[in-house]
């Protein structure tokens, strides 16, 4: 099902958390919200399933306009970031519950019921568990319960706010797999909110970047990397250095740096540099830095230190190119590829 | 040298230990243990018999009937308005909230004798309502509703405290799962938040429970002391002890004293048999 949300405004207490939001969810599609905290995300996926309503603009599922209609009649699956699994029932009941509440004409026969929950439990691999209380289990588990939970109204969209947030690192990359097996399995829309860029980028089909309640930018992982919107995107998206200074004639320069900025007005403009794409120099091209710490992180060494300005800087280079470099090493760096905003 | 003990970082030498336990000992049996005891000693200063006749009494057995009556009907209420009152503040954001927090706690600030007041001057003969309460012939003050209404008043907070800190600890998180899952509002209430709220609720019934029983200052003011008619178990007590029917006085304070240790103990089993062990905060 395409959804469909187009110019949003929301505000709580007269803070604006939504400023006119507009986004399309393809059929299928498994959509990352990614942004910093109060960026507006979560709020966004709210008015989606219908746990708050927006003050403008419209909810659309398919052509349906769903803006004003009540979470329990918009058959949406919602994966809370704390679980929010029912304490006093077995994982069974659990998964059970949004069959056992539909009304007696729609409600499928107990023995399906069952059937179900054990198809559910299956594919987030928890068989066997069904007799058991949320609180014994582990966090990854609830998740899942929380996953087939959702699932077992065969939602028309999946959605899910922070889904890995309270897991420790291990899980949480295991559970990032198992989402995106689901997803294919399944094949039902999902949108989940995200402030890990790392997460958003490895799972998602399409992210869409969103800050101070207003979207910067909505492509695939490829497009916000390599081509980001804006200075936010750049900084917000994959790790980068930043330089202020100043365009003239379509060349920036500042921080020791001087770049080509085709396209770029005159006046003040900040550039962006990945660590990845400071390379080491020949004499007079690019600029002198002193390294104060080298820390080699699996086949990637992390060199960080201050440019002759003062400006820290971030490097990485592949291990064999950091051969016996050390802490208070000079270098002159350059770099390999560059984004330059007006300011 | 020291000697090495794993000790606590919390913990108290011993001796300190010690003497504040006598501290509490010796002040639980001179306010609390005592007191009881003489109840029962005085009780049956002239043995079992007139004790019992005097708990046999009609005028007695009257005050019983209409104390258990008063607790019966404000305790349900009570329990009613208290989850309403707990769901508004706990599960939902408005303007005056704290004011109607303030007003949940206002009968535990009011002396009961002045709520008792409060209801003479709104209901009584000369009050707000007096004349339309006479023309239509129904009496409140001085006769059960009165009673009732007084009771309700000060036993108002019980239900509603404990359920309150409860529930916002909860959240909505799982009211609002129920919702997206497709539960109407009356179905995410009995299947969700209220298995989650049973031991607490059942915890803040009794408390209100024994208040209702036991309370005098408010009920006193209402009630015109009607023997047999108007008199609740502890007006009773005093009307008897003015006489100086101590025997008499004391065998039905015996009773009350025996209807707070059933409380007691169904609210020490509620805490044994509740599951996470402790009963509210």
């Amino acid at each position: 099902m395409t959804i469909t949300a187009r110019d949003i405004e929301k505000t709580f207490d007269r803070y604006p958390a939504l400023n006119g939001v507009t986004l399309e969810i393809a059929e299928g599609e498994l959509l990352a919200l990614l942004g910093p905290s109060g960026s507006g995300k979560t709020t966004l996926l709210r008015l989606i399933a219908g746990l708050e309503f927006p003050e403008k603009g419209q909810i659309l599922f398919d052509d349906q306009d769903m803006t004003l209609a009540g979470a329990a009649d918009r058959r949406v699956g919602f994966v809370f970031q704390q679980y929010a699994l029912f304490r006093h029932m077995t994982v069974a009941r659990n998964v059970a519950f949004g069959l056992d509440v539909r009304k007696r004409a729609q409600r499928p026969s107990k023995e399906e019921i069952l059937k179900r929950v054990d198809e559910l439990l299956k594919l987030v691999e928890l068989d066997g568990l069904g007799k058991r209380f949320p609180n014994q289990l582990s966090g990854g588990q609830r998740q899942r319960v929380a996953l087939a939970r959702a699932l077992a109204v065969n939602p028309r969209v999946l959605l899910l706010d922070e889904p890995f947030g309270a897991l420790d690192a291990t899980v949480r990359k295991s559970l990032r797999k198992e989402l995106r097996r689901i997803h294919d399995a399944t094949g039902v829309t999902t949108i989940f909110v995200t402030h890990d860029q790392e997460e958003a980028l490895e799972l998602a089909d399409r992210v869409a970047i969103l800050n101070l309640g207003r979207i910067e930018q909505v492509g695939t992982p490829t497009e916000v990397y390599d081509a980001p919107s804006g200075p936010f995107v750049c900084g917000f998206v994959g790790a980068a250095n930043r330089f202020e200074g100043d365009v003239q004639a379509e060349r920036f320069t500042g921080g020791g740096l001087t770049l080509a900025a085709p396209g770029v007005a005159n006046g003040s403009a900040t550039a962006f540099v990945r660590p990845h794409d400071l390379v080491p120099a020949a004499d007079g091209d690019g600029f002198d830095v002193v390294a104060h710490r080298v820390t080699a992180q699996g086949p990637v060494v992390h060199i960080e230190g201050l440019t002759l300005a003062g400006l820290p800087f971030e490097a990485h280079f592949a291990r064999e190119n950091a051969q016996g470099l050390a802490p208070g090493a000079k270098l002159r760096l350059a770099p390999s590829k560059a984004y330059v905003f007006p300011a | 040298m020291k000697r090495a003990t794993a000790r606590l970082a919390t913990e108290e030498p011993a001796w300190i230990k010690a003497l504040i336990l006598a501290v509490v000992a010796t002040f639980l049996v001179l306010v609390l243990i005592l007191p009881m005891v003489t109840v029962f000693v005085e009780a049956l200063r002239r043995g079992v018999g007139p004790a019992l006749e005097a708990i046999r009494e009609p005028d007695a057995v009257a005050a019983m009937k209409l104390t258990l009556l008063t607790a019966a009907i404000a305790v349900p209420f009570n329990a009613f308005f208290g989850i309403c009152a707990a769901w508004a503040v706990a599960k939902h954001e408005f303007r005056f909230k704290p004011f109607l927090i303030t007003l949940i706690d206002l009968p535990f600030s009011v002396s009961p004798v002045v709520a008792g007041l409060i209801y003479v001057l709104v209901f009584g003969a000369q009050g707000w309502f007096g004349e339309w309460l006479i023309d239509h012939d129904i009496k409140i003050i001085f006769a059960t509703p009165g009673i009732v209404l007084a009771t309700v008043f000060v036993t108002f907070p019980f239900v509603a405290r404990e359920l309150i800190p409860l529930m916002q600890e909860q959240g909505v998180d799982e009211e609002e799962a129920a919702v997206s899952l497709g539960a109407s509002g009356l179905r995410t209430f009995w299947s969700v938040t209220a298995p989650n709220i049973r031991w607490a609720l059942l915890y803040g019934m009794l408390l209100c429970n024994a208040r209702a029983m036991g309370e005098f200052g408010a009920v006193s003011v209402v009630s015109g002391h009607i023997r047999g008619m108007t008199n609740t178990m502890p007006l009773h007590v005093e009307i008897l002890y003015n006489e100086y029917n101590f025997v008499g006085a004391f065998a039905v304070a015996g009773v009350l004293c025996g209807l707070a240790v059933v409380t007691l103990t169904l609210k020490t089993l509620l805490e044994v048999a509740q599951p996470h062990g402790r009963v509210g905060h």
